[in-house]
């Protein structure tokens, strides 16, 4: 229970440093696009290109109605840049940050909620792709369309635990970060990014298991118009429970060790 | 002095090891490995070495005090400081410190070279946690004492190394503290900025309750210092008071 606590204080000590952790990140962001015109816009439009050049392809490949099928796309794939990045990021949250660890005592959690606030803010430049495709094939806007927001709240909890926990273990033992990245690239072809769930006829049900596969649906079915399924939501809820209890317990526990592995 | 201003920092048998990882023992295969293993083959791949930087370390330091580490190379000065910021947490024993604690430990730490120069007192500013509200003052201070004139509004990286520690120490001595760390005196400048960093330095110095102060130089500890530490392998092998 002590290590939990330890956990939360640091957690709590860290949101608190909101000033610290958002400059970090305009910092970053700014320091990647100094000089050059289009700046964090560069990311959106190569996920633009990427997108109006794929619709149409995987549209064909699959047999599916480019314009349903186009939306859904452009909003899977902003959605898996951010969850993705967000993974792959925290594998370098505290190793990265080895110059301010080793010399000041600021909460660790600061250096993980720089990187979901970076990539939050660049979310939000890449939504204009999502906006921009759906000017040319509207989708049924229901009411449902702001349980996005609500599920952008929940995925940003979530890389919280996520990043925490993946910066520690990546700060102990060294080649996790390619093992993590690994697993990203291949999860983006497991996950129904460019496929559809329904694809996979009666074996469809298999999808459950993969943890991302929720995520990205509580984001996507409010955008594109899509039915709400309530499984989605009770999947994420249990797996950001079960994060917060792991994460607090291991990183309670050895966020001391911290200094000493980067 | 009342008790309520009184800063202190105690250490109870304190001690600071340092795993040292071998690229082997990094490894999660080797770490799965020895847990299936039940230890059988844990010679072979566990290349784990512990270095005992500090041990049993015990003091008591209160206010007035103007400490002095001495001791060779590589005999804990620089690791205990780096305790006393908070950084590395005892790994046994205690360390209590009461007081606000300002490190010249590293004084150039997260200046980002493509950022301007007044971009990195801001971000400096706001890591010594000083509010939006003070942050301007804290700027016009700094950019006031630092002479740098139009040269701020340039990137970092423009700046002759001579220029970015004007930045970095007028940074780092802007804001006073109850205990201020320092790993030997600091002088920056040519010949006349020296002169004012050294004023400077020395009014945030007298200003501290608690200053300590590593330095090789037995002049410097001499003059600065009424209690003198001297550190051996990690072992506290005297505490006097000087003066």
């Amino acid at each position: 229970m002590n290590y939990v606590r330890t956990a939360f204080i640091d957690v709590l000590g860290g949101l608190r440093c909101y000033e610290i952790w958002t400059m970090l990140a305009w910092m970053e962001i700014k320091q990647r696009y100094r000089r050059s015109v289009l700046g964090p816009f560069w990311l959106t439009l190569s996920a633009a290109i990427m997108i109006f050049s794929m619709g149409p392809l995987y549209s064909t490949l699959f047999g599916q109605h480019l314009n349903d099928y186009f939306l859904y796309l452009a909003t899977s794939i902003i959605v898996w840049q951010l969850i993705s990045t967000m993974i792959n990021d925290s594998c370098q949250a505290f190793i990265g940050a080895e110059g301010f660890i080793k010399q000041c005592s600021l909460p660790l959690s600061v250096y993980v909620l720089r990187i979901v606030y970076k990539n939050i803010i660049i979310f939000l430049h890449n939504f204009i792709v999502i906006v921009i495709v759906a000017i040319f094939f509207p989708p049924q806007i229901e009411i449902t369309i702001i349980l996005f927001i609500v599920a952008l709240i929940i995925i940003a909890i979530n890389a919280l635990w996520v990043g925490l926990l993946i910066g520690l273990i990546c700060a102990r033992f060294r080649d996790v970060t390619q093992i993590v990245a690994s697993i990203v690239g291949l999860a983006f072809f497991v996950t129904p990014i460019m496929w559809k769930a329904e694809m996979l006829g009666s074996k469809s049900w298999l999808i459950n298991l993969n943890p991302i596969y929720h995520f990205i649906q509580i984001m996507r079915a409010p955008i594109i118009g899509g039915a709400i399924d309530a499984k989605n939501w009770v999947a994420s809820a249990l797996i950001t429970i079960i994060g917060y209890a792991v994460t607090f317990i291991l990183f309670g526990k050895f966020k001391n060790r911290v200094a000493y592995w980067v | 002095m009342g008790l309520i201003t009184m800063s202190t920092i105690i250490a109870e048998n304190m001690a600071i090891e340092f795993p040292i990882y071998g690229a082997n023992s990094r490894s999660f295969k080797n770490a799965a490995l020895q847990a299936v293993t039940g230890g059988v083959i844990s010679k072979g791949v566990s290349d784990k070495v512990v270095i005992k930087a500090l041990e049993g370390i015990n003091f008591n330091w209160k206010s007035g005090d103007r400490i002095g580490l001495v001791g060779h190379n590589g005999c804990g000065k620089t690791t205990l400081l780096r305790a006393l910021t908070g950084a590395y947490v005892p790994t046994g024993g205690t360390l209590e410190i009461k007081g606000t604690v300002s490190s010249m430990l590293s004084i150039s730490l997260g200046m980002e070279g493509d950022a301007t120069g007044i971009e990195n007192i801001y971000l400096r500013g706001t890591l010594l946690g000083i509010n939006k509200s003070e942050l301007k003052r804290f700027a016009e201070e700094v950019i006031e004492f630092s002479e740098l004139g139009d040269y701020i509004y340039m990137p970092m990286r423009t700046y002759s190394s001579g220029m970015m520690m004007r930045i970095a120490f007028g940074i780092s001595t802007a804001v006073s503290a109850d205990i201020v760390l320092m790993d030997e005196w600091l002088s920056v400048g040519d010949a006349e900025f020296a002169e004012k960093a050294e004023l400077r330095l020395q009014k945030l110095v007298s200003n501290a309750k608690i200053l300590v102060i590593a330095s090789h130089n037995s002049g410097l500890i001499d003059k600065m210092c009424n209690r003198v530490i001297h550190l051996e392998h990690g072992k506290v092998i005297s505490d006097k008071y000087t003066k």
